[in-house]
């Protein structure tokens, strides 16, 4: 199957990326590791008139750690995180849980998070996270919280002349943990459930800070800021857990499909929340 | 756009639409049809080749995306001295039934080999995860791949 026609630009810059783009207006779009944006330009649910190709772009494709934040550039692949012994926590756990390891190798963790599929994994671990997008324009780059950058289902925020050019994710200090869990029916497939939770302990031993945020159980990736509000404060204990695990379970608004009954992923909500958050503390108290 | 595309040591210059995929390149350009389409919609992993050592699927990137790169097919992996080692043991562990997935299976294995020199059990059933075989003959797919890793490492010993 071909995509419908369209211009392509090589951009060899991010200047020249976002001038392109700016150009092309709300039928272009940047190309990065295209494993999303190609199958849908192949069955015509997307037609974008321009592709801006950002993959000869220098200097994208870094991991780096800086005032306590890891900066994933535009360009780095899936699989560069899962084979990057410096990420930790949610980060690390989700990794090797994208797509297959095929698509891992070109699909990139900001076109991901651009894409805002609520199927996608990485806004869950990036709200559990408290994670930012930075955008460049013509007037120069932004930082905005996940949680503003997620609008809507397949919409983010960004303006016809910006692209993401990296994100900012702050490095679990101190007593800190995270998990992803995921349930796919096979290796490839959309998650039917995913759970992102992130921990900080107090020096008490008591929760400090608490993110929790779920996949594929409502329109967009979600956070579950009831079960949140329920952590912090309080000593890490089974008990607490499952009770957060019931809180996440109402904020998620599954629907019936082929994967299975909305009553039924309720339940795999709960469960997954209670084992993620299992998982971070077990980190947190090592 | 002319892109050249250096496909199994051999540079292939041509016109192509921007959307025309590198599958079809490979296929209808250079007449290597080794490389199969299954699918076609990201899923199956069939079209699978490798672009600069590393494999992706070829119906999810676009033939100008690989202008100045290295795309090696199963074409590619004979070599003067004979067949691969992947490709002698998929051979002699019957790696193989319709055949249809079995170009895409040796190329993954053969990079796999080149990172992991013994993979374990779970090591190949990861890295061939995004790969279907509809035969279902994963067992013998899975200890061909080990039996390749086993007679590389002890060629590489001999040598």
């Amino acid at each position: 199957m071909l995509p419908a026609r369209f211009d392509y630009v090589a951009a060899s810059s991010v200047e020249e990326a976002i001038a392109a783009k700016a150009e092309g207006g709300d039928e272009a779009r940047i190309l990065a590791g295209g494993q999303s944006l190609l199958p849908m330009m192949k069955l015509r649910f997307a037609t974008p008139s321009k592709l801006v190709d950002i993959n000869r772009i220098d200097g994208l494709d870094a991991i780096r750690s800086h005032n306590g934040h890891w900066h994933v550039g535009a360009l780095v692949r899936h699989a560069d995180i899962a084979a990057s012994g410096a990420v930790s926590g949610a980060v690390a756990s989700a990794a090797p849980w994208i797509a297959d390891p095929l698509v891992r190798n070109l699909g990139t963790m900001c076109g991901s998070v651009a894409h805002c599929d609520p199927e996608g994994d990485w806004n869950s671990v990036l709200l559990a996270t408290g994670a930012e997008v930075v955008a460049q324009g013509p007037s120069g780059r932004r930082t905005i919280a996940i949680g503003d950058f997620v609008q809507d289902f397949f919409t983010n925020s960004l303006a016809e002349d910006e692209m993401v050019v990296a994100l900012h994710i702050p490095v679990p200090s101190g007593r800190s943990g995270g998990s992803y869990q995921k349930l796919e029916r096979k290796v490839g497939d959309y998650a039917t459930v995913g759970v992102a939770a992130h921990l900080e302990l107090a020096a008490d031993g008591t929760i400090s800070a608490a993110g929790v945020a779920m996949t594929s159980v409502a329109p967009i990736n979600r956070k579950a800021t009831d079960a949140e509000a329920l952590l912090v404060g309080n000593a890490p204990s089974v008990e607490l857990f499952a009770e957060a695990g019931e809180a996440a379970a109402a904020a998620a608004d599954p629907r019936d499909d082929v994967r299975g009954s909305a009553r039924w992923k309720r339940r795999v909500v709960a469960a997954f929340t209670r084992r993620a958050l299992t998982a971070a503390a077990e980190q947190a108290q090592a | 756009m002319e892109i050249t595309i250096n496909i199994n040591g051999t540079d292939h210059t041509a016109d192509v639409e921007p959307r025309w995929l590198l599958v079809d390149h490979i296929r209808t350009g250079a007449g290597l049809t080794g490389t199969h389409i299954g699918c076609d919609t990201t899923s199956c992993g069939v079209c699978t080749v490798l672009v600069d050592g590393t494999p992706v699927k070829s119906c999810t990137m676009l033939a100008v995306q690989a202008d100045g790169r290295e795309v090696t097919t199963v074409e590619g992996l004979k070599s003067a001295d004979g067949l691969h080692p992947i490709q002698q043991a998929f051979s002699d562990e019957h790696g193989l039934q319709c055949g249809f997935c079995t170009p895409a299976m040796m190329l993954v294995g053969a990079a796999l080999i080149d990172e992991n020199p013994a993979p374990s059990d779970d090591e190949v059933r990861w890295a061939i995860s995004g790969n279907l075989c509809r035969c279902t003959g994963y067992m013998n797919i899975v200890k061909a791949i080990q039996a390749a890793a086993a007679a590389a490492a002890s060629s590489n010993g001999d040598g």
